[in-house]
């Protein structure tokens, strides 16, 4: 392998967990943005998304659609979360809300738990995507589910930009994140728009969950907890609540670990990359806590 | 209130937990005192995460960490020579040549606990709201992987083993005296009261002359001083325990017991450890499947906790200040003296 192709083959991979890491952090994003809600169920989505996948496939449908199924299933529970867990709580302070949420992570990963048990499961992939992409460099290795996972996510992403800021309702839900209180005077209807904002977020939760089952191969009940730890960092480094700033903070974040990673290993530094990503995380909250894109946030007496 | 009557309640407090002591070990057969002796383990780490969470308000998810600490350097520090040899081939010599008394440990384990969490909390305690628990939960998971690659110390994520089996009923008692009485003597204090006040008011609090960081940061340290002692008990209690021991599902328990019982009080804290331990060593039971009236249940793994983190929420919405709020017993306050709560 030569320089080249290594430096190449880093970036690739850099950029499909980088990826991953926006797909869920934006979701993160976008519901504290409204509602200043630190949402640690939010993980869970992905086991949702790729565990209703392979119940969707065992049903019959083909894969294709069985995704489009386990996305749907994961939109449905968010809203369902947001109902009868996060209403409740609304306008509560920030430590009761994100305690009722670690409190729906543990009921949502033993529900798993119970439902399928805590031994993983093989992730049912098509034909057509095992397989290799045919490069100029040889030792390049870049298989479907990669160039799939960077597509989708990009797609995804481009969605979400659209979203946001060419329709009405996402015109709505950025004037509820401005100021909540504010828009529900102006005649938003903002249980709608929050309603709204958990089906993107669930549903791109969800998305990622399938992608990731697709490069592990596996599914657990305890699979989306630790890269809703890594999106929770992507998205502050990026700036919380901010859309753009949990796509930079994902991709950032992909990049550093790859980077860590590929450490020679004489340093003995790679084993201690969680450790490493976090360390970055308080250094971030510390001293530039509006992350890389944030806004100021004044305190008002 | 003068020192009569402190001394009186000191005595009644002493001879209470020594009558405690005596009736367990009378009337309890030898798996309930298991249970009681780990509910008192647990008033040790429920009510010292208390005084950081509820007291201060900085509200810490990191508090297994310091457990993890206590226990692993407790384990290593009372660990037989040959069981060193045998379990810790790789340990450095001014390690592998020691085996201390389980006091000396135990309290040594509390201070490097105590050490750590004031020098990680100069930097964490200038956080507030949500971003002290995402990164006080950072902490913990830091504390996890070193502990998980430092296998020279702590063996990495297989079993750690080969600890002495020290923790009695009288040592859980002993210290669960010892942190009851010096938690209720830094809560209710000129500290304490400048925590509440920082609590409620950061900025209000400092208009009042409060220093916040200093003050904060003796509500971590303390709390993570009896995390370490408690680890230690707890490590010497399980005898052998891994890196997984001290993660989230022990995170997600305190953190509903004290919710439960009242994070403003160490008497909720106490009743919230006394509620959900029963609780759950009941649901425990029904797990394994039982049968009413001809309905066979099946084994349910799972349902347990799935029925406290129902409970936890339930508590959010219905009683976010839990079942005591911040009631307190008198026995608990040195001083009479206005709680301003």
């Amino acid at each position: 392998m030569t320089n080249l192709e290594y430096i190449l083959q880093q970036i690739i991979n850099a950029l499909s967990i980088g990826g991953l890491y926006a797909l869920i952090a934006v979701g993160l994003s976008i519901v504290f943005s409204i509602l200043r809600l630190t949402n640690f169920a939010h993980g869970d989505m992905m086991m949702i998304g790729a565990y209703g996948t392979i119940l969707a496939n065992q049903a019959g449908l083909p894969f294709e659609l069985a995704v489009c199924g386990g996305v749907f299933v994961a939109c449905i529970i968010g809203i369902i979360i947001e109902r009868v867990a996060y209403r409740p709580v609304r306008g509560a302070t920030e430590v009761t809300t994100l305690l009722t949420s670690v409190a729906l992570t543990y009921i949502l990963e033993n529900l798993g738990i119970l439902l399928f048990t805590s031994s993983p499961r093989n992730f049912p992939l098509p034909f057509w995507l095992d397989g290799m992409v045919k490069t100029p460099f040889e030792s390049l290795s870049l298989n479907y589910i990669t160039v799939l996972t960077l597509a989708t996510t990009l797609l995804a992403l481009i969605f979400l930009g659209w979203f946001v800021k060419y329709t009405r309702t996402g015109l709505s839900m950025r004037a509820v994140a401005e100021d909540l209180t504010a828009a529900y005077l102006m005649g938003i209807d903002v249980n709608r728009v929050i309603v709204i904002a958990f089906v993107l977020a669930s549903g791109f939760a969800g998305l990622a969950g399938v992608l990731w089952a697709a490069q592990a191969g596996v599914v657990e009940p305890l699979m989306g907890f630790t890269p809703l730890l890594k999106a929770f960092i992507a998205a502050i480094i990026g700036g919380f609540g901010s859309i753009p700033g949990a796509l930079l903070g994902g991709f950032v974040l992909g990049g550093l670990e790859v980077l860590i990673q590929g450490l020679p290993a004489d340093w003995g530094l790679s084993p201690y990359r969680d450790a490493l990503v976090f360390l970055l995380l308080i250094f971030f909250l510390l001293f530039r806590p509006n992350g890389l894109l944030g806004v100021k946030t004044e305190v008002k007496l | 209130m003068n020192n009569v009557q402190h001394m009186t309640r000191l005595v009644v407090g002493v001879l209470g937990l020594a009558l405690l002591g005596l009736l367990a070990q009378v009337v309890l057969q030898s798996y309930p005192l298991r249970v009681f002796m780990v509910m008192g383990i647990s008033v040790i780490f429920v009510t010292s995460l208390g005084l950081s969470n509820g007291f201060t308000g900085v509200f810490s998810l990191g508090h297994p960490g310091f457990i993890a600490i206590g226990a692993y350097v407790s384990g290593i520090l009372t660990m037989g020579m040959e069981k060193k040899l045998l379990y810790l081939p790789d340990l450095p010599a001014w390690l592998s040549g020691i085996e201390l008394n389980f006091l000396s440990a135990t309290l040594i384990a509390g201070a490097v606990a105590a050490f750590i969490a004031w020098t990680v909390g100069i930097v964490l305690m200038r956080l507030s709201g949500n971003y002290v628990s995402v990164a006080t939960l950072g902490l913990m998971i830091i504390i996890n992987v070193v502990i998980v690659n430092a296998e020279t110390f702590t063996r990495g994520s297989r079993t750690f083993t080969g600890i002495p089996a020290h923790t009695n009923i009288w040592w859980v008692l002993g210290w669960v005296g010892v942190a009851l009485f010096v938690l209720g003597r830094v809560a209710y204090s000129s500290i304490g009261r400048a925590m509440r006040a920082t609590r409620e008011d950061v900025i209000a609090a400092q208009a009042m002359g409060i220093d916040v960081l200093p003050v904060r940061l003796i509500g971590f340290t303390v709390g993570a001083f009896f995390a370490g002692v408690g680890g230690a008990l707890y490590g010497h209690y399980l005898v052998s325990f891994s890196p997984t021991t001290f993660y989230l599902a022990m995170m997600i328990t305190q953190l509903t017991m004290l919710v439960l019982g009242g994070q403003n009080s160490l008497t909720g804290a106490v009743l919230g450890v006394v509620v959900v331990s029963i609780l759950s060593e009941v649901l425990r039971n029904l797990e394994r499947g039982f049968s009413i009236g001809g309905w066979q249940f099946l084994e349910m793994f799972g349902a347990s906790q799935i029925l406290l983190g129902l409970i936890f929420i339930l508590v959010m919405v219905f009683r976010p200040q839990g079942i005591l709020g911040s009631y307190e017993l008198s026995f608990f306050q040195p001083r009479n003296q206005l709680r301003g709560d």
